[in-house]
């Protein structure tokens, strides 16, 4: 096999770009599913809690428990939907049509007229963060309640704490998900797309084909590659442009670093497609493979929805070896705060370390199909 | 009753040899059924949305007493790491651009004389808005630590069940179902929908594309058997891992996790039956639009990325726009997510457990027809 030669190499780019142009598939993932993604990611993944479906059962019917109701009935936290007994709301509770029951018991009146007055409060504890939102916002009503009641607002505690929150002072969830989603469309592209499209060269064969030319193996990863690259840089910018324009996330840093950051991250995942496929070789399996090894970690594993310190010990060890953990720092800081890279650096350097062994493992395990 | 054991026999053929397709290759064997326990196991523990073990600045600026009792409420939590003293302004800033700690409290000169002197006194924290989501958790423990630090200085002991500790009434709190809140209680049934989601759809995705991309689909149109026929066969191979897989994770949760099924085991079948066959539906569909391999599985993926977050799993559906949560009635994996959820924690009796199951019984209908017209238009 002769050296690298500009002129074949192009030929192959230009049948390789061809290719994918082609398939309306390919670009359903580059083009369409970011759109969709950042939709959701935008208005429906929604952390901060809105008003919540509660019954109330009133068991007193004193001047100062109707009073209490009414709070509740005017909270901007609740909706009273269901008014009636325990036994009864409980059952909604099961049915989940009501998150929370609040009980104003039977001599809730007569303990207020002596500056008390005790509520329940039961939550479906089936949904955690509700449950506690539910408990908290609950007492809250409850104390407003009694402090204009008292005609003196609730004295302040003698210790209170005043938090910022830096690079994102209105805690906005969206500004968080947008590197999320540019780091799943990333890795939909680069190891998702690749794995399938090699393997069904081996698949079908035509990959003995393409070995039987004079290209070398070198050429042969770097035309199979610098396609995904491209769409996966198109992608990526169009995540970029929507989050800006549309959902008004900040972008501090400058276009260079979060350019040097993808394409990191990109050769490592194009490195893992390939691995993917030429250890699979069949599309089936190859898909299968990326979704567990590849797509599912950079969203469940790589501290973007969920905080890796707080996982037990074992599946931390497991996400030093997940690429999008190294990515979604650097998204992150790029964004919301500005070019850093005193931390931008190591984690490229992670990256291309990963990017390189998986290109190795793939040189390797092709040479061995072939002889 | 020739005509129907003919009919019978033709099915079973067919579903002998569909299942052959789909377990001919031993790495297909082993994909169809590790991943989805690995998915369970290893999601199930990574995924909490509560904060511990994170690493928290301190500013300290006071050095009095006040500063000593925050400090060592927050020592106490089981939340925090690691305290780490941070010298100056600059440190601290440092510290969060660094991501070396979450949130960085800043004790102020003075704090313990206006505590002594009874003024309502304010510490302030600062915390990496980047990760917002665990941010805003960790600011609440802080917000909680710092005022229990506040009420333990007065000599006043926090109530059980108040938030404060005034006086004046409280609210009992029971967290029904759950008691504990704990958030691994609440993953495990909504992964089952999830894990068994993208099983059946990419099994089914694949059925109808693999035909057409090998050749074999001008086969099976020229072989004599009825449409009907054609497609149970294609159903079966899904279905029957999917049912296979249904029982290993009921084993995982149950063993493993020790998270007993209260509801009823019909219960369980039946919901798991009907989630199947609404994604088998959505899968065929797909598979029939797509002209190879590769467009079936990334249309599965459109399909099962939107499916998967709008469940109600990753966020509540309640708290979504009045047009989404529309949409979400026709998720398959919203109604799952409900009765998985119910079934484990809450013993949904099978009134409620019908009411959710109906809905993917439509849905099921829909998909099914809409994917054998497709498929029908496709052998004219």
């Amino acid at each position: 096999m002769s050296g690298l030669s500009l002129r074949r190499l192009r030929a192959m780019l230009v049948k390789e770009s061809w290719q994918i142009l082609r398939d309306p598939s390919t670009m359903l993932i580059a083009f369409v599913l970011p759109v969709i993604l950042l939709l959701i990611f935008g208005y429906a993944l929604n952390l901060d809690t809105g008003r919540t479906r509660i019954g109330l059962s009133l068991q007193d019917g004193g001047e100062a428990a109707a009073s209490l109701a009414g709070d509740f009935r005017h909270s901007p936290w609740f909706s009273v939907v269901e008014v009636g007994d325990v036994p009864h709301l409980k059952d909604d509770l099961v049915a989940g049509t009501i998150r929370g029951i609040v009980v104003i018991p039977q001599d809730f009146s007569r303990m207020a007229a002596r500056g008390g007055g005790d509520i329940q409060v039961i939550t479906d504890g089936s949904l955690p963060n509700n449950a506690a939102f539910i408990a908290a916002y609950a007492e809250g009503v409850r104390q407003s309640w009694t402090a204009a009641r008292a005609g003196h607002p609730a004295s302040p505690p003698p210790l209170s704490l005043t938090l910022r929150y830096w690079f994102n002072p209105g805690s906005v969830s969206r500004f968080f998900l947008v590197p999320g989603a540019i780091a799943i469309v990333m890795t939909m592209i680069g190891s998702l797309l690749t794995a399938l499209v090699l393997a069904r060269e081996w698949e079908r064969g035509t990959m003995e084909a393409i070995l039987a030319t004079p290209l070398g193996m070198g050429e042969l990863l770097l035309t199979k590659v610098v396609p995904y690259y491209g769409l996966g840089l198109g992608a990526t910018a169009l995540c970029t442009l929507v989050s800006l324009l549309l959902f008004g996330v900040p972008f501090r840093g400058s276009v260079l670093a979060l350019f040097l950051i993808a394409s990191c991250y990109l050769f490592c995942a194009l490195g893992q497609g390939l691995m993917i496929s030429a250890l699979a070789r069949s599309q089936y399996v190859a898909s299968q493979i990326a979704l567990l090894a590849a797509f599912l970690p950079s969203l469940l594993l790589s501290g973007f929805i969920y905080e890796i310190a707080s996982a037990p010990r074992w599946v931390q060890w497991i996400t030093l070896i997940v690429p999008a953990r190294y990515l979604i720092p650097s998204l992150q800081t790029v964004f919301l705060a500005g070019d850093d890279w005193g931390q931008f650096l190591p984690d490229m350097g992670k990256m291309l370390l990963f990017g390189a062994v998986f290109f190795l493992v793939t040189r390797w395990r092709m040479r061995r199909r072939v002889a | 009753m020739m005509r129907w054991l003919a009919f019978l026999t033709r099915c079973r053929a067919m579903i002998v040899k569909e299942m052959w397709a789909v377990l001919r290759d031993p790495r297909a064997r082993i994909i169809l059924i590790a991943p989805p326990i690995m998915q369970l196991v290893l999601f199930a523990s990574a995924a909490t949305l509560e904060v511990r073990n994170v690493d928290i600045g301190v500013l300290d600026l006071d050095h009095g007493p006040a500063a000593h009792e925050v400090l060592g409420q927050m020592a106490g939590s089981p939340n925090i790491r690691v305290l780490v003293p941070l010298a100056s302004y600059e440190a601290l800033a440092r510290a969060i651009d660094r991501r070396q700690v979450l949130c960085a409290v800043i004790l102020p000169e003075g704090l313990s004389r206006d505590v002594a002197a009874r003024h309502p006194a304010s510490a302030g924290a600062v915390c990496d808005g980047r990760r917002s989501n665990s941010a805003q958790i960790m600011g609440g423990y802080l917000s909680q630590i710092v005022g229990q630090a506040g009420l333990a200085l007065r000599g006043v002991e926090a109530r059980a069940g108040g938030q404060n500790g005034l006086p004046g009434g409280q609210s009992t709190v029971r967290h029904m179902f759950n008691p504990n809140l704990d958030f691994l209680l609440f993953v495990l049934p909504a992964l089952v929908a999830t894990v068994a989601s993208i099983s059946a759809l990419s099994v089914a995705g694949q059925s109808v594309a693999r035909e057409r991309e090998l050749g074999s689909f001008d086969q099976l149109m020229v072989a004599p058997l009825r449409l009907s026929e054609i497609l149970i066969g294609k159903m079966a191979p899904p279905l029957i891992v999917g049912l296979v897989n249904a029982t290993l994770y009921l084993l995982v949760i149950t063993m493993l996790f020790g998270e007993p099924l209260r509801g009823s085991l019909i219960s369980y079948y039946l919901a798991t039956f009907f989630f199947l066959t609404a994604n088998i539906g959505l899968g065929m569909t797909v598979s029939s639009l797509a002209q190879t391999q590769q467009q079936a599985f990334l249309g599965i993926f459109l399909v099962a990325v939107p499916v998967n977050l709008l469940s109600g799993f990753a966020a509540p559906v309640d708290n979504m726009p009045l047009a989404l949560r529309i949409i979400a009635q026709a998720d398959p994996q919203k109604h799952m997510v409900v009765l998985m959820e119910g079934l484990f924690l809450k013993a949904m009796p099978m009134m409620a457990v019908l009411a959710n199951v109906w809905p993917l019984m439509a849905i099921s209908a829909v998909t099914l027809t809409v994917s054998t017209l497709l498929f029908r238009s496709r052998m004219e």
